[in-house]
């Protein structure tokens, strides 16, 4: 027995030895951020917990509470989060217009259901064909962004500027400048309740997306291929990977996720309003990659990780409203929270903390041998 | 093997190239198309009588109000009414004010302005006046000295949530339990419209704030709000909105958990703007009370332009509408 092998079975056997594989696991830093926030609420008031099933104005029974809130409002941006998780990857930058091309999106689709009149009684259209169009919009959208970055070696912050900057406008210019209104509740039912189920609709279409997404990561080499030009395009294009379609592909997805999160997004209201429908969200897509431990600067990606970090991001903001945080002040504790976060997963800082640790630890199991 | 490799390369260039060609293409048309709708001006047309006027206005995206404002303004000064006008929009301050320079070099002979930010606008306005051309203000005043410019036409936003605080005052509730959805925090409409209710529960024990926050004047921050204090079991009966969007954002939020409102609801939907689908729901009694803003500015500057300055600051007539009296023909009148 020699003392490394030693320290490897002490490792293992110790709860010590189990935290400190877990540290090390990327996808510890969602999930010990969502655990705090978990904590936080529990001490503060156990009834964010609270579900209850009451009857909603259309006469169903629907399930409330912090919770499904939750769940149900971090949808569009797990969404986004899977496509912004692969371009970050593939490109090594970000897509700054997702909040813009979902303006588009959202658009498309009140354009094709309301036809000419902005105000139909009946719609125009089947619905699942103005979602079709839609997706076919917001993924030229994405190669648009796509082949800027790609093929003509754009930055993909600055590339996608140009759509974050002329996007609310073109969505604007789609509807003509009016703002359609749908009254067919069918249309509704997608971003609020099915009726007779009483859980949310997005929850299903999150579930979904992710689902597919996984199945993708599983069966396809996506994963390997993103990654690996995220890491060297050079020496993945001289191993037969061709980066600039692998970097197309990954901007053509996130216009689908895009385009998912936009028909969400207008089927929560049945309208649209160009210049505030999903603001910033871009930012949170991108926080939310991070906050996975992902690095920004491309290569390896862990897209669940990225997914909790949504999910992190919507329960922080309903914590925030929860709790009655002043208007003027909401901002500034969402700031502090994320640098805390964002630090804390920074690689310098975990490295750090590990050796904290060790300095730590060692004695506390030194002592219970004893 | 070998000799598949230049083809391929050849294929590729060619490909290139083309995506080169599509995309600049693309760019090129987009980017024409958005000069042409930013600058719709109206031909050279000297000495035709015609007053030439150039309007610097925000993007007419922006809102709903926006976009009212500038169809009444294309709608008031066309060249029947004897106008030449000239259109510029942004929503940035610099912009605007490089817009005006090119207007005062143009020689027009009233300069429109709707400033997106209140500074900056003393010098271009001083160069404006050495070349003998009035400037009205629209909709928004700005830091400048008021010999710079004939007459601000604008809204008294103080005045407005004034008049709904007043309004709701005249419900004669036991009790005020307010959840308060404010616009994007430190804007005009925000800070007047916010006052009004703050003294108000400041100075009634009976006018409590359930929740304070701002929704950024988007429905579905303000459905979130209202989801947050019904989860959280606290009772309220008054929902005060500060635009239309988010107290239709609130709504959403009420109906998913079964809470009564309207006229004779147990909650008071109050909203602002008046939008026409805002008018609409108050008509059909699911709202109970909208105030105007008003965004028809085109007439009190046409009356400026043509009979003369009377008042520096004209203060426009605004109205609310409670949704037991309003009729058919407010909403087809005052609707934007």
């Amino acid at each position: 027995m020699t003392s490394s092998g030693n320290k490897t079975l002490k490792k293992n056997g110790s709860i010590g030895g189990f935290f400190n594989k877990l540290i090390h696991q990327q996808i510890f830093i969602p999930l010990a951020a969502l655990f705090l926030l978990i904590i936080f609420n529990l001490i503060a008031d156990p009834s964010f917990f609270k579900i209850t099933m009451g009857e909603s104005a259309n006469g169903y029974n629907v399930l409330s509470g912090y919770l499904i809130t939750i769940i149900d409002r971090a949808s569009e941006l797990a969404i986004l989060a899977i496509g912004m998780t692969l371009v970050t990857s593939a490109s090594g930058g970000q897509d700054i217009s997702v909040g813009s091309a979902i303006a588009i999106a959202g658009s498309v689709i009140l354009r094709v259901l309301c036809g000419t009149n902005s105000r139909p009684d009946h719609m125009q259209a089947p619905i699942i064909v103005a979602f079709l169009v839609c997706c076919v919009v917001a993924m030229l959208f994405g190669a648009f962004n796509g082949v800027l970055v790609s093929y003509f070696k754009i930055q993909p912050m600055v590339a996608t500027l140009i759509l974050f900057t002329a996007g609310r406008s073109i969505a604007a210019w789609i509807n003509n400048n009016e703002l359609p209104v749908i009254s067919d509740p069918e249309f509704a039912y997608y971003g609020n309740f099915i009726p007779g189920i009483p859980i949310p609709t997005p929850v299903f279409i999150t579930a979904a997306c992710i689902i597919v997404i996984a199945l993708v990561l599983k069966f396809t080499n996506l994963r390997l291929y993103s990654q690996s030009v995220g890491i060297n395009s050079d020496s993945s294009r001289l191993n037969g990977i061709n980066p600039q379609v692998v970097k197309l592909i990954t901007f053509v997805i996130l216009g689908l996720c895009v385009a998912v999160a936009g028909f969400i997004k207008v089927s929560r209201l049945s309208t649209i309003n160009y210049s505030v429908v999903a603001k910033d969200i871009e930012m949170d897509a991108i926080l939310a990659v991070a906050l996975g431990g992902n690095a920004l600067s491309g290569g390896k990606f862990n897209m669940t990780a990225s997914i909790i970090g949504a999910y992190v991001i919507q329960f922080l903001t309903t914590t925030l409203f929860k709790f009655n945080v002043s208007s003027t002040a909401i901002a500034a504790y969402k700031a502090v929270v994320v640098i805390i976060l964002v630090v804390l997963s920074a690689p310098i800082v975990r490295e750090k903390l590990g050796k904290l640790k060790e300095k730590v630890l060692p004695s506390k199991s030194a002592k219970e041998a004893a | 093997m070998k000799t598949q490799y230049p083809i391929k390369g050849r294929k590729r260039q060619k490909m290139k190239r083309l995506m080169k060609i599509l995309v600049s293409t693309v760019l090129v048309a987009s980017l024409s198309l958005a000069a042409c709708s930013c600058a719709a001006k109206g031909g050279d047309e000297e000495d035709s009588g015609l007053i030439k006027v150039g309007i610097i206005n925000n993007d007419p995206n922006e809102s709903g109000y926006r976009t009212a404002n500038d169809r009444d303004m294309k709608n008031t000064f066309t060249e029947e009414n004897g106008y030449d006008a000239s259109f510029y929009y942004s929503l940035k301050n610099e912009d605007q004010i490089a817009a005006a320079q090119q207007f005062i070099q143009d020689e027009v002979d009233y300069l429109l302005i709707s400033a997106a930010g209140t500074s900056g606008w003393d010098s271009v306005l001083q160069e404006a006046q050495d070349a003998g051309i009035k400037v009205i203000l629209f909709d928004r005043t700005i830091d400048a000295d008021e010999s710079l410019y004939e007459a601000s036409i604008v809204s008294d936003m103080a005045q407005e949530g004034q008049q709904t605080v007043d309004w709701l005052a005249s419900q004669g509730l036991d009790e005020y339990n307010i959840i308060h959805i404010q616009g994007v925090m430190g804007s005009a409409a925000q800070i007047g419209r916010t006052g009004a209710l703050d003294e108000m529960v400041a100075n009634n024990d009976n006018w409590n704030i359930v929740t304070q926050q701002t929704a950024e004047w988007n429905a579905e921050n303000a459905q979130q709000i209202v989801q947050s204090v019904i989860d959280s079991g606290e009772s309220f009966n008054v929902i005060y909105a500060e635009n239309d969007d988010m107290a239709k954002g609130a709504v959403q939020a009420l109906d998913a958990a079964n809470i009564s409102h309207g006229v004779g609801g147990d909650v008071i939907i109050i909203g602002f703007d008046c939008n026409t689908w805002a008018l609409e729901e108050l008509l059909a009694g699911n709202w109970n009370y909208d105030q105007q803003c008003n965004p028809f500015q085109a007439s009190y500057i046409d009356d400026i332009i043509q009979n003369g300055v009377s008042q520096k600051v004209v203060i426009m007539q605004e109205q609310g509408f409670d949704a037991t009296t309003i009729t058919q023909d407010d909403v087809d009148n005052y609707g934007i």
